[in-house]
């Protein structure tokens, strides 16, 4: 009403309260302010009740027997130590393929590649390789691998497969990596009569390591947890045996054999649990769910670490 | 001093041409240099091949799939029994359940995921930030099949005191879960479009006195628009080709998806359920699962091309 009475003059202001309008916007700021914070308080609570859910049904569950045993029919003798014993083969198999393969075609694509029509296919293909969902890669890997090239439903297979999914992850970390250096890095190497290689081996690789060890552990991470891939290639649900250890007490010592054995893993035995109807088999697939949840948080939570320390140290 | 000048200049000259390579080493680092970038664009190359692996075991299966079953009865019978006495192939069946599902999923994970950006791009000041967006990380790095446990045996128990029609398998819970797995992806990829947006944008904005929401809704996400909806398209795209928790929480009977409230497989769901048996190889329940990817390829490609289309496209606006 005061604002009225002020400008009597501009008739058709005469039913705008601005005041009123002003309050009004800022009483929906106020309360948009509100909302968002609930639901990030909501959304880290379904974060929270999923933890809890598993440390309620599965910590009890937890105890040496539980990794020294193999699969069983009863519920309180079976144990997760083949599964284990193949998470660990297989994510040596991914790493050893992934790192190597992703840190080499990130550098190709940071510092040599050509602005042509090769890079640029090559650029889409990468960022639409990230999108295509992991039981395609199963399909990819029991077409090509286990049908047509008659490589067995193997622990080489399950490596492979899981490292071409996490490629992408490690590509773009790599060139991330690449791409914080700052440019007198390469000038002073080129200075001091570094060809490109010696650039990329002596200094930028060594200055990117911490951006590059970061992304291997998020892809990792990734590929620990990753189920749908492995069952499609036909990860085996029950093994009651080990895959033949690489240490020989007879000459060469070294045996290579466990890399071509079937397999199962963590998840898997997770998933085969879960899919029982008796509740015993519920409470072991809470117990392998809280180990699997353990190690992805420990090994996101490392990533986050090293990038925040990146990022301090700049 | 000419004499002593003349030795300077013979001992630099001395010493230069100890400094200068030899040929033959300087032939071994380009032979190095030349191998070195041969290897790398091979293993850049190796992607594409992946792409290609992928596109040809698809199709090859499926065009053996298509000899048998003619592609009309694929798309538009309403009945999916690949192994039944007499089967049939109607693709639309898994379609819909990964569709309603999916859809659910954005239906948690949009509102939530665009408001949760907006916070955190537009009021979270930094120390909030910097706490929340490692614990999204957290949420989104959490294996899927940890989520089917939850959704199962977790939150459908609950959800059935509230919905009593609420079948043990249903579509609804895992629609809800998928979305709180996608809004991490969700909230990151709208975010950084929605820094993108120039603060000289914001500034004005603020100058003609809009309040933070008012920036939001009139200046932000109109600037960011294109960027905001390639997340969600992604959004969509993920949850399409989401797996684990459908197959653990949904059912696995193939029928056309009415009733979010009862079970229905997804194309993800189905592949899993067969490829746990043992399949004979050329069988044509074998090939189902190649045709059945097929399908789910081709959606997820379909979006991920448009989402990359649109994200490039705020990179040049901007």
């Amino acid at each position: 009403m005061a604002t009225a009475n002020i400008q009597p003059v501009t008739p058709l202001r005469e039913h705008i309260d601005e005041g009123a309008l002003v309050r009004k916007a800022n009483r929906s700021d106020s309360r948009f302010e509100i909302i968002g914070l609930g639901v990030l308080i909501v959304t880290m609570l379904v974060l929270l009740s999923l933890i809890m859910d598993f440390m309620v049904d599965g910590l009890g569950r937890i105890d040496g027997a539980f990794f020294i045993n193999y699969p069983s029919r009863r519920p309180e003798q079976a144990g997760i130590l083949s599964a284990w014993v193949g998470t660990l083969m297989i994510m040596t198999t991914t790493a050893l393929l992934a790192v190597p393969l992703g840190v080499a075609a990130g550098v190709y694509l940071e510092e040599y590649a050509p602005k042509n029509f090769i890079t640029n296919v090559i650029e889409i293909n990468v960022t639409n390789l990230a999108g295509v969902p992991s039981i395609i890669y199963g399909l990819l890997a029991l077409g090509l691998f286990v049908q047509t090239f008659k490589m067995g439903q193997t622990v080489l297979v399950a490596g492979m497969t899981l490292s071409l999914l996490i490629l992408p992850i490690i590509i773009v970390a790599t060139r991330e990596a690449l791409r914080s250096i700052p440019l007198e890095t390469r000038e002073a190497a080129f200075g001091l009569g570094a060809d490109k290689w010696q650039t990329i081996r002596m200094y930028l690789l060594p200055a990117a390591q911490p951006g590059i060890l970061t992304g291997a552990i998020v892809g990792m991470s990734r590929a620990i947890g990753e189920t749908a891939p492995l069952i499609t290639i036909g990860a085996l649900t029950f093994i009651a045996f080990l895959p033949p250890s690489p240490i020989q007490p007879e000459f060469p010592f070294l045996s290579l054999e466990w890399i071509v054995s079937p397999f199962t893993a963590m998840p898997i035995q997770m998933f085969n649990w879960i899919s029982r109807p008796q509740a015993g088999f519920h409470i072991n697939a809470a117990a392998t769910g809280l180990i699997l949840l353990a190690m992805t948080l420990l090994m996101n939570g490392a990533a986050i670490w090293f990038r925040y320390r990146i990022r301090s140290r700049r | 001093m000419s004499v002593a000048q003349e030795s300077n200049v013979a001992a630099s000259a001395i010493g230069r041409d100890n400094l200068r390579p030899s040929e033959a080493f300087l032939k071994r680092r380009r032979l190095l240099a030349l191998t070195m970038q041969a290897i790398l664009f091979l293993a850049a190359a190796l992607s594409v091949l992946v792409t290609a692996g992928i596109v040809y075991v698809l199709v090859v299966e499926s065009a053996k799939f298509f000899t048998h079953v003619p592609i009309v009865d694929f798309l538009f019978d309403t009945q999916w029994t690949p192994v039944f006495e007499n089967p049939r192939f109607g693709i639309i069946t898994l379609v819909s359940g990964t569709v309603v599902s999916s859809l659910i999923a954005l239906a948690v994970a949009v509102p939530l995921g665009t408001i949760l950006a907006i916070y955190l791009s537009e009021y979270a000041n930094s120390t909030v930030r910097e706490v929340v967006k490692p614990c999204l990380e957290l949420l989104a790095g959490i294996p899927t099949v940890a989520f089917g446990y939850f959704a199962l045996l977790f939150l459908t128990p609950i959800f059935q005191i509230f919905i009593p029609t609420l079948s043990g398998f249903n579509l609804l819970v895992p629609g809800i879960v998928m979305g709180i797995m996608i809004l991490p992806y969700i909230v990151s990829v709208s975010e950084d479009a929605m820094r993108a947006v120039p603060a000289a944008l914001r500034e004005g904005a603020y100058a003609l006195g809009y309040t933070k929401l008012q920036t939001a809704t009139r200046v932000i996400i109109p600037g960011a628009f294109s960027g905001v909806t390639a997340a969600y398209i992604l959004g969509m795209s993920r949850a399409v080709g989401e797996t684990m928790v459908v197959a653990i929480a949904a059912g696995q009977q193939a029928r056309i998806a009415y009733n979010p409230l009862e079970g229905a497989a997804t194309i993800t769901a189905y592949i899993v359920q067969m490829s746990l048996g043992d399949l004979p190889h050329d069988s044509l329940a074998y090939l189902t699962i190649f045709a059945a990817g097929l399908t789910l390829f081709l959606m997820t490609f379909i979006f991920n091309i448009v989402a990359f289309w649109l994200r490039r496209k705020y990179r040049e606006v901007y």
